[in-house]
């Protein structure tokens, strides 16, 4: 009876009992109900709100997290930043693997030129470094947010058509598929019943890493000048100005930065905990 | 034997690689007729599972037919546009696989891979629910509501492989192809196999080619036996025959290096001297001369070919004569 229970109960189950997937998704959904909270303006202070007054004063029960040079609320900016940089990372990592995978998995699948093709292509890409190629891309685009999303959407595309294409040569030459081919499954059918379900793993997991990663390229280029633009807050433009007050202010540096690590080891956590509960095998043991 | 069209009917087989050519397999020809049982022996390279791919028409890339052809119910296997041989494979051939720990999709449930076969060959009904727990009982799967709820990993070998055999048999295939499907199994469930597949073929009046290369497992099985050695077909005839009337001298080698119970004589078996020849590099000559015993100069210059009739043909110059 008790087999039963959990067959019903499905994936969520199995992703619960994992100690680093409950903290992940403790800290996803923090972040989840803070950029809500940010979109629908639920903050203590508008975060673009300056008050020369109150500068630079440190964490009270006005201000939660403090304030910064021109006297803005440091939680509220916190919280809108995170808002604009998960916006933003989720764009543009929906969009690198709606992208890579598909190109991944056919290149895999089909070889020949098409593989061929896709592979140089995507070495060109990684032949720069990311936050580089990001700085160039936004740099010919504009700094609106979704020319940032696009640039870190096309330097994040290859990681995806490497970690599709990868799984699918070796899923491709495993008996099961060789049996599917016997038993006159149609190549479509097999690519999308047999194949994809058995490489969903890695790719589930490549976009939890790939998240936290897109919030640090966002950060970055936001801290270099481009990305989001002044006075609108993003986590990296607040590090980036908190630079020159951290000796005095801690806080201006402090609360961003935490948000980044909560941000970037939640998603990682995520991905640790689907790993494990997308794995049939590993589940029971 | 039956004058009626044979089931199966391959003539002059020939298959190679496509770049550098080397000979896989040379001048294959067979029978198998509806109801037949036919076992195809030989050593690693002979090239049984390459003939059993080629009627599937799924022979490895870079490896294709070069000569003769295959035909299944009077259709040309070997110019058959690949949706055809598609729609054939696994609803009227079909074939159980080798290794049973590998050949089921790890992450998809029992019974889902089970309608998967009727799926890709049917429209799924109302029905095709109890058509799939009707297969898994008809292979002796215990609990079969659970099963069908089990992922792979949860079976053994054994229960595997009972499911393999459940999917190959799911759409009644007329012929059934079996590449040694139990070499990966301990003996006492080889036996069960064993018997659970002939139970079926008899209970289907299925056709079955059975590849292996243990004399022993195949001869309660089958009908006919073919016997294969470096690409070509050495003998073949009924299992009786081929028992106890071994022509070709490298059969008789064959069967005389099987263990029997019978004798007591705590004897070394006995082997065939030497390796298995490469198929591509044999030439004009017979490709057991450099190994045989009754070797003769016309053996190292000429190609036996194989002579006689169902129950009983051999391609060798000299051979064993009658005991």
């Amino acid at each position: 009876m008790r087999r039963k229970d959990k067959i019903v109960k499905g994936g969520l189950h199995y992703y619960l009992q994992s100690t680093s997937g409950i903290i992940g998704a403790i800290l996803l959904l923090f972040m989840v109900v803070a950029s809500l909270c940010a979109a629908f303006g639920w903050l203590p202070h508008n975060p673009l709100d300056q008050n020369v007054d109150e500068v630079l004063k440190g964490p009270s029960g006005k201000y939660w997290f403090g304030t910064d040079q021109f006297g803005r609320d440091i939680f509220s900016r916190t919280f809108d930043g995170m808002r604009r940089s998960l916006t933003i990372s989720i764009v543009a990592v929906s969009i690198a693997t709606l992208v890579g995978v598909t190109l991944g998995i056919l290149g895999g699948y089909l070889g020949k030129w098409f593989d061929l093709l896709i592979t140089r292509l995507s070495d060109a890409v990684f032949a720069f470094p990311a936050i580089l190629l990001a700085l160039a891309i936004v740099s010919s685009l504009g700094n609106s947010w979704v020319d940032t999303a696009l640039s870190i959407a096309i330097v994040y595309t290859p990681i995806f058509i490497r970690v599709a294409r990868g799984p699918v040569l070796t899923a491709k030459e495993m008996d099961y598929i060789k049996v599917s081919r016997i038993l006159g499954y149609s190549s479509p059918r097999i690519l999308i019943k047999h194949i994809l379900p058995n490489v969903t793993a890695p790719i589930v997991v490549q976009i939890a890493l790939s998240l936290s990663w897109a919030i640090l390229t966002e950060s970055g280029l936001s801290f270099l000048g481009l990305g989001t633009q002044p006075p609108d807050a993003s986590l990296g433009l607040m590090v980036a100005d908190a630079q020159s007050l951290a000796a005095f202010a801690w806080w201006t540096l402090a609360f961003p930065s935490l948000f980044i690590t909560i941000v970037v080891v939640g998603l990682n956590l995520v991905g640790d905990g689907l790993r494990d509960a997308m794995d049939p095998a590993r589940r029971n043991s | 034997m039956s004058q009626l069209k044979p089931l199966l009917l391959v003539e002059n087989l020939g298959i190679s690689t496509v770049q550098d050519p080397r000979t896989l397999i040379n001048d294959v020809t067979f029978e198998i007729h509806a109801g037949e049982a036919v076992g195809v022996v030989g050593e690693s390279g002979s090239g049984k599972t390459l003939t059993s791919l080629s009627i599937l028409g799924l022979l490895p890339r870079g490896v294709a037919v070069t000569a003769g052809s295959v035909n299944y119910n009077g259709m040309n296997l070997t110019t058959a546009s690949p949706q055809q041989i598609r729609e054939l494979r696994g609803s009227a051939i079909s074939m159980v696989y080798q290794d049973p720990m590998t050949a089921l999709n790890p992450v998809m449930k029992i019974g889902k891979q089970l309608l998967e076969v009727i799926e890709s060959h049917e429209k799924l009904d109302a029905n095709s629910d109890q058509r799939v727990r009707d297969a898994l009982k008809e292979v002796g799967i215990p609990d079969v509501a659970r099963a069908m709820q089990s992922y792979p990993h949860e079976f053994s070998g054994g229960m595997r492989q009972r499911v393999m055999i459940a999917m190959a048999l799911l759409l009644s295939p007329k012929l059934l192809i079996a590449d040694e499907p139990t070499t990966a199994l301990d003996v006492t469930i080889q036996q069960q196999i064993l018997s659970l597949v002939a139970e079926q073929r008899q209970k289907r009046n299925m056709s079955m080619l059975w590849i292996t290369h243990d004399l022993g497992v195949v001869a309660n099985l089958v009908d006919r036996l073919i016997v294969m050695y470096a690409g070509r077909i050495v003998e073949s005839g009924t299992v009786k025959e081929i028992f106890t009337n071994p022509q070709h001298p490298y059969t008789a080698g064959l069967l005389s290096s099987l263990p029997t119970t019978a004798d007591k004589s705590r004897k070394r078996l006995t082997s065939i001297a030497g390796v298995p020849q490469k198929p591509w590099l044999v030439g004009q000559s017979c490709a057991f001369a450099p190994r045989c015993f009754k070797v003769q100069p016309e053996c190292r210059t000429q190609i036996p070919h194989l002579v006689g009739n169902l129950e009983k043909s051999v391609a060798c110059f000299h051979p064993m004569g009658a005991l």
